[in-house]
């Protein structure tokens, strides 16, 4: 039994260390990783998973634990990625999710894990599609991703998650933040968090007015949702929002869609890899001189020489 | 890259040497997970079993690290966990530093330590994977 086999094994049996090494591969986007991603692909395809985003200081980590206990107590287990920001400069980061995260990340059905953008824009980093594929396979009921505090363009998230929940709290800006395109238009749920401060209802007519002015066409229109996820007030009315939907994307065929447009997702990164991997192949084979002087001097174009280089990779393989 | 657990044991709510040291490994180009105050032992070590971390560095300064410090690593090595590195600082008297190490702790980084040592030491020590 290979290495990646004997991961995937422990992995299907909820093993947390082989869950633990098995994220760790992906995150280091080597041939281990990629390998064990398209091993666990066919497993996957159960959880439901959960995006959660917004702004810095909203309150995400304190509502993912929230969601995550309440799940829980409906028997469910839960893995959670939380995404927060490299830096620029040194490439290290304070990943600092599980301090808000306490209560669930102590629950034995609770798997959390914190992710490092490592340079990677759009508010995930590159080793979550493989991430959620592993906490999939590993049989967690319900995923739920944490994005780093997400400005206007941070939407990635939307491509991986069933359900995006989009989280704002009063008084971090005007009706035109509000209105901006972007973050707005990813939300399949709106919570407004910290419902107990001042100008709530503002920020939910604020809400509402930007979704009337283009939505009413469809058959899911965004709920908003008032919490104090410090209270733990308003938690179960974002489960139940999060359950219709579910609902909604298998009665409408969203759900198989999402699947197969992951299914198309790998097969692509599988043929990347095998590119790039006939690439570096050749860029140490004793002709790539001679390819490289061919080209130069006009005697074959590149496209030529990329056939034989695909060619000699087809043979080797 | 280097994944590094800073943990703050038992009861003492002072963790402004934990955060010094966080940042100054972020610094580094560590990617540093913090758990914040008043952590058991079990849930530190789940804490860098899940996050699979290549270093658990503990901060204690409340002089319970006579309990803490074999508790967490009788978990280490329930865990299987004998490749992460152990790293003590915090307020350490000398004559318990040796039965510290016996513990099975790598080193122990006493208070006025430049924090570079410590990123220093966690390169020297550690296999970066990438």
């Amino acid at each position: 039994m290979t290495d990646v086999d004997s991961l995937a094994q422990g992995i299907q049996h909820q093993q947390k260390r082989a869950i633990a090494r098995g994220l760790s591969w992906i995150e280091r986007d080597q041939q281990l990783g990629k390998d064990l991603v398209r091993t666990l692909f066919p497993l996957a395809g159960h959880a439901h998973v959960i995006g959660i985003t917004g702004a810095p200081g909203v309150g995400k980590s304190t509502l993912v634990n929230r969601l995550a206990l309440a799940l829980r107590s409906q028997g469910q287990r839960i893995g959670i990625l939380a995404v927060d920001p490299s830096s620029p400069f040194s490439g290290g980061a304070i990943l600092g999710d599980r301090i808000r995260m306490q209560d669930s990340v102590m629950d034995e059905g609770v798997f959390m894990r914190s992710l490092a953008t490592r340079g990677h824009l759009g508010g995930l980093s590159r080793a979550t599609f493989g991430a959620v594929t592993l906490l999939d396979a590993a049989g967690f009921d319900s995923v739920l991703i944490e994005t780093v505090g997400a400005g206007q363009s941070e939407v990635e998230v939307m491509q991986l998650a069933h359900s995006t929940v989009v989280v704002q709290a009063p008084g971090l800006g005007d009706d035109i933040q509000a209105i901006k395109a972007g973050i707005l238009e990813i939300g399949q749920i709106f919570v407004v968090n910290k419902a107990d401060h001042e100008g709530a209802d503002h920020t939910v007519r604020a809400i509402r007015g930007m979704l009337t002015l283009g939505l009413e066409h469809l058959d899911w229109f965004p709920p908003i949702l008032k919490t104090v996820a410090e209270r733990d007030e308003g938690t179960d009315a974002v489960i139940r929002a999060l359950q219709d939907h579910r609902a909604y994307l298998q009665e409408s065929g969203q759900w198989a869609r999402m699947r197969a447009d992951q299914t198309t997702h790998i097969i692509e990164l599988a043929v990347r890899d095998w590119a790039e991997e006939a690439l570096r192949a050749a860029r140490s084979d004793a002709n790539w001189d001679k390819w490289h002087e061919d080209v130069l001097t006009g005697r074959r174009d590149a496209a030529h020489v990329a056939t034989e280089v695909v060619r000699r990779r087809l043979a080797w393989d | 890259m280097i994944r590094v657990l800073v943990a703050k044991p038992g009861l003492d709510g002072h963790d402004r040497g934990a955060k010094v040291i966080a940042r100054a490994l972020r610094d580094g180009g560590m990617e540093v997970v913090y758990t914040g105050l008043h952590q058991t032992p079990e849930q530190i070590v789940d804490a860098a079993l899940q996050e699979d971390v290549d270093v658990l560095a503990l901060s204690i300064l409340s002089g319970a690290h006579p309990t803490l410090v074999p508790r967490i690593m009788e978990l280490v090595k329930q865990n299987h966990m004998d490749d992460m590195l152990v790293l003590l600082g915090g307020i350490i008297p000398d004559d318990d530093v040796e039965p510290m190490l016996q513990t099975g702790v790598a080193r122990v980084f006493g208070p006025g330590t430049d924090t570079k040592d410590i990123v220093d030491y966690i390169r020297e020590h550690v296999r970066d994977h990438d």
